[in-house]
């Protein structure tokens, strides 16, 4: 699907608000700029409140009765058990450093997309219901009272961030819009206003153990099918094992990389890397997702979808866990997993037992990020590249919000992208590392429906990347987010073209040189690799 | 509306004090100082202790920099804390020099669209030059407070008189932070986004601001006040004898008063700030997530889909597909 609305049409905005005060206005519902609806059976399945049919273009929303006294309850409760909310309604002076640090704010020009005024949308309830100077002088100091077209406008504008987190670190007081959104979803879906987008996956995966609700002999069957395509492309039969006890590591992915393009090939790389090396290590069909949609509306649903991890290291008895290449899963495995459903009861504690390391920074929760695990190896010659077989790629890599900006993990993917290919080009400082920008599409945000606000959200990283691309001739941005090579692609082909998204293990793949392989004619997507003679000559 | 009502709620403060002080020396020399002193101690415990109150159940830091995790790769500890120390230090950059503030950064989009992102440290300058102005000027002032007075604060009040331009030397931070004042103010203006989103609760403060320094620099370089009346009424209050001496002006009431509502306002204003930049757990929490657990005050148990329940629902499929089972 590709947006059918031109460059030019969706620049006509001004990034300087004008006109009515933001207390006059009210978001339109605009198609293209909002999801659909979550569906009753998925809000059934997962207990949440009022499931019914209701679409956000609707005149009814169907809310409970009594939905403003349970939105003040829930407010006050969360209050009292986040300072992080408390204090970022206290706090903001307003000094406008983040306005025009929001990929949605840059995309469109909505004012209600700058960072401060996403915040006041619900600060002006918190001052008329909590504070004195809001019942007082109300409107003067930016307080209002909760109606129903403001918590339309919370639907609204809560739904249009993606929690990246790229404001808070202009914010002199560490304000950060992340956890605002995350406590506006969390008040919307008590009175059951959320999407499907976010509903369903979380359901699906609270069922079948993945949010694509592939069911464990599929799991089995889309493994194999990785191992077939493996076979043919280096004439090796690898042999994967799904919830074999007793195994050393348990690995944990992101489900899109068994099933979806171009996930799969990153999936490859993982696969052809723990042969090489020799890693026991197994799958789980029952913890076979290391995403966790349920971060998209709920500390307790990220709890409930998180439990199984650690309940399947202790099962299968492994030693620690490795992660795969996806973002906002590993803002859930860095700064949640081990307070949320730890301590994690494994056999052993993370050491690599091909190079000895100890992953002492991940001594508690027991659980290393494959990039970390893979420049490990890389640091100490374990494995053998040959970086030529990537010439046709010339790479560019987008630093994944969550893993820059909740983890500090800047280097690790880069090592790995540098020692697999010849022609790596970094963006411009001010749109990486932890300057990053979002994909536009994270968050629980990646549908279909919503493109147009995508494509908005995405053109600040689309513009960084068409630089390189006009510049060095970047035709391949690299990433380690499964929401990253889901989305992308879109975002490449809408503002640049001729941008393909790969996984930085898919970048490994190729390069890996294996003990017994084939020579090597195509890379991991079936293209031969014959551009490596032209780039040569 | 917020603008023009903060000027001119300034003015009629500044008005109630040139008209009232000569009628009611006790009210503005002796209660309004002591209510403003209640109003803002009692204040600020209640802010702490009310933040203080509200769980921080994760360790939710924001990293702006490499982490420390393996020992050849170079972390920036000051970005990404990775114990006490450089969590101290990040606090320190934080509070003392705004290094959020300083990354600063201005987008444009110019026609392709092309977009741009300028270095834009205005703010942090400004910003800067208002808050250490203040730091400073608020350290002079502590020798109305003392007796005798503390070194550093005759220290600080020599240096800042330095450049000995005019008598009374001129204090350079009194030019910097009017400075800096009319900056953030004409910003605050003339910035589209800025103006859209400002209250009078971000005028009123910056009015406050400026009607207090301007009273203060005109009793000191026209309207000459008496410097030795305005200490021993000071001392009187601190000793709790207050009592109102001859001499006293009303530029002097003036200043004093905008300071009593200054104060007064700040714990449950936006100034509020200051002690919260302290709390903020993005920025005072060490980045040691998956070294240290960190614990959840309210952890509450949840309901989750156990391996048992999951291999039930699926037995016949696990079976088919060869899988091996917990329970045959």
């Amino acid at each position: 699907m590709a947006l059918k609305l031109s460059h030019d049409e969706l620049m006509k905005f001004d990034l300087r608000p004008s006109g009515r005060g933001w207390m006059d206005t009210r978001p339109g519902f605009r198609k293209g700029t909002y999801c659909f609806s979550g569906a009753p059976k998925h809000v059934e399945y997962l207990e949440q409140p009022n499931p019914r049919e209701w679409q956000p273009y609707d005149d009814d929303w169907k809310l409970p009765e009594n939905w403003e006294e349970i939105i003040i309850k829930g407010f006050e409760e969360r209050l009292s058990r986040f300072r992080s909310f408390k204090l970022f309604m206290d706090i903001c002076v307003r000094c406008g450093a983040c306005a025009d640090k929001c990929h949605y704010f840059i995309g469109s020009g909505d004012p209600k997309n700058m960072p401060v005024l996403r915040a006041e949308l619900m600060r002006s309830v918190y001052r008329k219901r909590f504070t004195a100077a809001g019942k007082l002088l109300g409107r003067l100091v930016g307080a209002r009272e909760l109606d129903e077209s403001v918590l339309r406008e919370w639907f609204y504008y809560f739904y249009q961030c993606t929690e990246c987190r790229r404001c808070s670190i202009y914010c002199p007081y560490g304000i950060d819009t992340a956890e605002i959104t995350m406590m506006g979803r969390e008040l919307l879906n008590l009175v059951g206003l959320n999407i499907n987008w976010i509903i369903e996956p979380a359901s699906n995966c609270f069922r079948t153990g993945n949010h694509l609700g592939i069911q464990p002999h599929t799991f089995k069957d889309n493994i194999e099918f990785a191992v077939d395509e493996i076979e043919e492309i280096t004439g090796l039969r690898l042999n994967p094992t799904i919830n074999r006890k007793g195994a050393e590591v348990l690995f944990i992915i992101p489900s899109a990389d068994i099933f979806a393009d171009p996930h799969i090939f990153t999936f490859y790389g993982y696969l052809m890397l723990f042969h090489e090396i020799g890693l026991d290590y197994t799958f789980s069909s029952y913890a076979s997702e290391g995403g966790n949609f349920g971060l998209f509306f709920s500390h307790e649903m990220v709890k409930r979808l998180n439990a199984k991890i650690y309940a399947e290291a202790k099962r299968l008895g492994v030693k620690y866990i490795i992660g795969g290449e996806c973002g906002h899963m590993w803002r859930v495995m860095h700064q949640y997993m081990d307070t949320m459903n730890g301590p994690a009861e494994t056999k052993g504690d993370p050491v690599s037992s091909i190079t000895g390391t100890r992953f002492d920074h991940a001594r508690s929760t027991k659980m290393v990020h494959i990039c970390e695990f893979t420049s490990d190896l890389i640091h100490h010659n374990k494995l053998r590249l040959d970086p030529s077989r990537n010439d046709g790629y010339r790479v560019t890599f987008h630093d994944s919000c969550n893993p820059a900006r909740a983890m500090g993990m800047l280097e690790e993917p880069r090592i790995v992208i540098k020692s697999s290919c010849n022609n790596f080009f970094e963006m411009p400082e001010n749109t990486i590392r932890e300057h990053t920008f979002c994909c536009g599409s994270g968050a629980g945000l990646g549908t279909d429906e919503n493109l147009e606000m995508r494509m908005r959200g995405g053109l600040p990283r689309a513009n960084a990347v068409r630089h390189v691309h006009d510049k060095h001739g970047v035709n391949m941005l690299a990433c380690i987010c499964a929401i990253d090579k889901a989305t992308l692609p879109a975002l490449m082909d809408y503002w640049i073209g001729g941008v393909e998204v790969c996984g930085v293990h898919e970048l490994l793949g190729n390069a890996l040189m294996m003990n017994g392989e084939k020579e090597r004619t195509t890379n991991l997507r079936g293209d031969e690799l014959a551009l490596k003679e032209e780039s040569n000559a | 509306m917020g603008l023009t009502l903060s000027f001119i709620l300034v003015c009629a403060l500044s008005l109630a004090a040139y008209a009232g002080a000569g009628k009611l020396p006790a009210l503005f020399g002796i209660w309004f100082p002591y209510a403003a002193s209640v109003l803002f101690l009692g204040g600020i415990l209640f802010r702490l202790i009310d933040w203080a109150r509200s769980a921080v159940p994760f360790r939710i830091t924001t990293t702006a920099g490499q982490a420390k995790s393996l020992p050849w790769i170079k972390s920036e500890r000051l970005e990404s804390p990775s114990g006490l120390p450089s969590l101290l230090g990040r606090m320190a950059l934080e509070v003392l020099f705004f290094r959020s503030l300083f990354r600063n950064t201005r987008a444009e989009i110019h026609p392709g669209p092309k977009l741009a992102y300028g270095s834009s440290k205005w703010l942090w300058i400004f910003a800067m030059m208002f808050h250490w102005s203040f730091l400073i000027i608020f350290i002079r002032h502590l020798r109305f407070f003392s007796e005798p007075v503390p070194f550093l604060v005759s220290l600080t009040h020599s240096l800042d008189g330095l450049f000995e331009i005019g008598l009374p030397e001129l204090y350079i931070t009194n030019v910097l932070i009017m400075l800096a004042l009319s900056y953030l103010l004409v910003r605050r203006i003339i910035v589209p986004q800025v103006r859209y989103i400002s209250l009078l609760s971000d005028y009123f403060p910056l009015f406050m601001l400026i009607g207090i320094a301007l009273s203060g620099i005109i009793m000191r370089y026209f309207v000459k006040t008496d410097v030795v009346a305005a200490k021993k009424l000071i001392m009187s209050l601190l000793l709790f004898s207050p009592s109102i001496p001859e001499g006293l002006g009303s530029a002097f009431y003036i200043h004093l008063f905008l300071v009593c509502v200054f104060f007064a306002i700040f714990p449950f204003s936006k100034l509020s700030h200051m002690a919260g930049v302290f709390l903020s757990p993005t920025r005072n929490l060490a980045n040691t997530n998956r070294l240290r657990r960190h614990i959840n005050p309210w952890n509450h148990p949840v309901k989750v889909h156990t391996y048992e329940e999951w291999e039930d629902e699926f037995r016949d499929r696990l079976k088919a597909a060869g899988y091996q089972l917990e329970r045959e």
